[in-house]
């Protein structure tokens, strides 16, 4: 199986490659969005500001290329981190609103303007809750409430409609802590850091079947 | 809830890991990338990394080593040593650290931590501040492994760092360092006081309780370690059941539930 690393200029792409390979999957990390035809798979990966983020994938022609892929040949999509903000309507990061992705309707904005009064940012290991216990997602498979994820963020996201929160966090206030919409999802925790409960999950992303 | 970390701090000097006391006397402890394995499978909260003398030596960090180290490491790595600017942070996180740890450029360029948080985000930016106390009770920064007195008191640095968009203070008492006597619990809590953004304390860790002081008493939201770890029997996974045994929140492992 090919899965695609968006390489945009941001983020550790090392880890997520090597974690897939542990895996059994064929990790490419790719600097075109042609590339993307090829893969079976898609990680939108980042480290850094959502403003310079959308900044390098517009520029570069990602931001069509993505959306083809996956709304109109339904590839799987899994953005990690700010990879998962991004997926957003909106992100507020640096400020004034900069339009994300729009693939999950929700805006991204600070941990602080979100209610939190804890030490930002919120690093660590944090407990997952899933948002729905009688059908939890396909991505959470295998993994119980309570199981300890890495996170590293200040900026969260909001979503709009509860049916997208997959599972939140408890910092102070519940934090968004993986989102989803069809075959899009996102983590704010890195799995490719998370060791056996992140690799869980990222199989579980593999494992997907079409729905 | 937000867990405590346990991490362990790996100091590394030309081609292995040493430890020293009160930055000084440095005693080799083998090398770097069979301890980064045995820590990554005992599963660690969180790795430091430090190349000591790339400062001193000016010398560039080190990426070939870096991408080695992190190709085993599946929990958080930050690496440190030798950072002077931008085009470096980016190799090293492309290497595979998860975070940068700056130290001695801060001081010449304090606008370096700004330009970093701005372009990579705060999460991915830690400074690190060694501290002396002085004989007048003044807390006192240091660069280029404590060998370099630097005219500004912690809480001011500290405070000016988290301005400039530090995402994490790492805080060493350099007295403190390798004696295993504790960590200088007024100092973390000098810090702990004057930021918002979570701060590790090092420096001085001998036994468990010393971490339970540095967490419950200082209001540390880290405690990192070093010669604990390589020259006693206690490991990181006795820390944490020792932690949770006295109320820490601390991760546990993943266990896979039955039947999956």
């Amino acid at each position: 199986m090919i899965v695609s690393i968006v390489d945009y200029g941001m983020g550790n792409l090392a880890s997520v490659q090597r974690a897939l390979l542990e895996l059994g999957a064929t990790p490419v990390v790719i600097d075109a969005p042609e590339q993307l035809r090829e893969s079976d798979r898609i990680i939108l990966p980042g480290v850094g500001s959502f403003g310079d983020a959308m900044d390098l994938l517009q520029g570069r022609g990602w931001v069509d290329a993505i959306h083809d892929q996956v709304l109109q040949h339904g590839k799987p999509l899994l953005g990690i981190c700010l990879g998962m903000q991004l997926l957003a309507q909106s992100g507020n990061e640096g400020g004034g609103d900069t339009p994300g992705l729009g693939l999950i309707p929700g805006e991204v904005i600070h941990l602080s303007e979100l209610g939190c009064t804890l030490r930002v940012p919120h690093v660590g290991w944090n407990a997952i809750t899933s948002a729905s216990q009688l059908q939890p997602s396909p991505l959470l498979a295998g993994i119980p409430d309570g199981t300890d994820f890495y996170f590293v963020h200040s900026y969260a996201f909001r979503t709009q409609q509860s049916l997208h929160l997959l599972a939140s966090t408890d910092y102070g206030i519940p934090v968004a802590a993986a989102v989803g919409s069809g075959l899009v999802f996102g983590a704010q925790f890195h799995p490719e850091k998370s060791s056996r409960a992140g690799f869980r999950l990222l199989k579980n992303f593999l494992e997907l079947t079409s729905c | 809830m937000l867990k405590v970390r346990v991490i362990p701090t790996l100091l590394w000097k030309d081609f292995g890991l040493v430890k020293g006391v009160g930055f000084d006397s440095w005693r080799r402890v083998g090398p770097v990338l069979p301890a980064v394995k045995v820590y990554n499978t005992r599963d660690v909260d969180e790795l430091v990394l430090v190349d000591i003398m790339a400062s001193q030596e000016s010398n560039e960090p080190d990426c070939g080593s870096v991408l080695d180290f992190a190709e085993e490491c599946f929990v958080p790595l930050t690496v440190g040593g030798g950072i002077t600017n931008i085009v470096q942070i980016q190799r090293l996180l492309r290497s595979g650290a998860d975070k940068i740890c700056i130290n001695s450029a801060a001081y010449a360029d304090p606008g370096l931590i700004e330009s970093a948080a701005k372009r990579f985000g705060s999460q991915c930016v830690m400074v690190s501040i060694d501290v002396r106390r002085m004989a007048d009770g003044r807390y006192l920064c240091f660069s280029h492994s404590g060998t370099r007195e630097q005219a500004c008191t912690v809480e001011d640095w500290a405070r000016r760092m988290q301005d400039q968009g530090a995402g994490e203070i790492l805080v060493t008492s350099i007295e403190r360092d390798g004696t295993m006597q504790g960590y200088d619990l007024e100092l973390i809590e000098k810090v702990v006081n004057v930021v918002n953004v979570p701060v590790i304390a090092s420096g001085g860790a001998g036994n468990y309780e010393h971490m339970r002081q540095a967490i419950q008493s200082a209001g540390a939201s880290a405690v990192a370690a070093a010669s604990i770890f390589h020259f006693t029997e206690q490991t990181p996974a006795g820390a944490k059941k020792a932690l949770a045994a006295a109320g820490v929140p601390v991760r546990q492992n993943y266990c896979p539930p039955a039947g999956h």
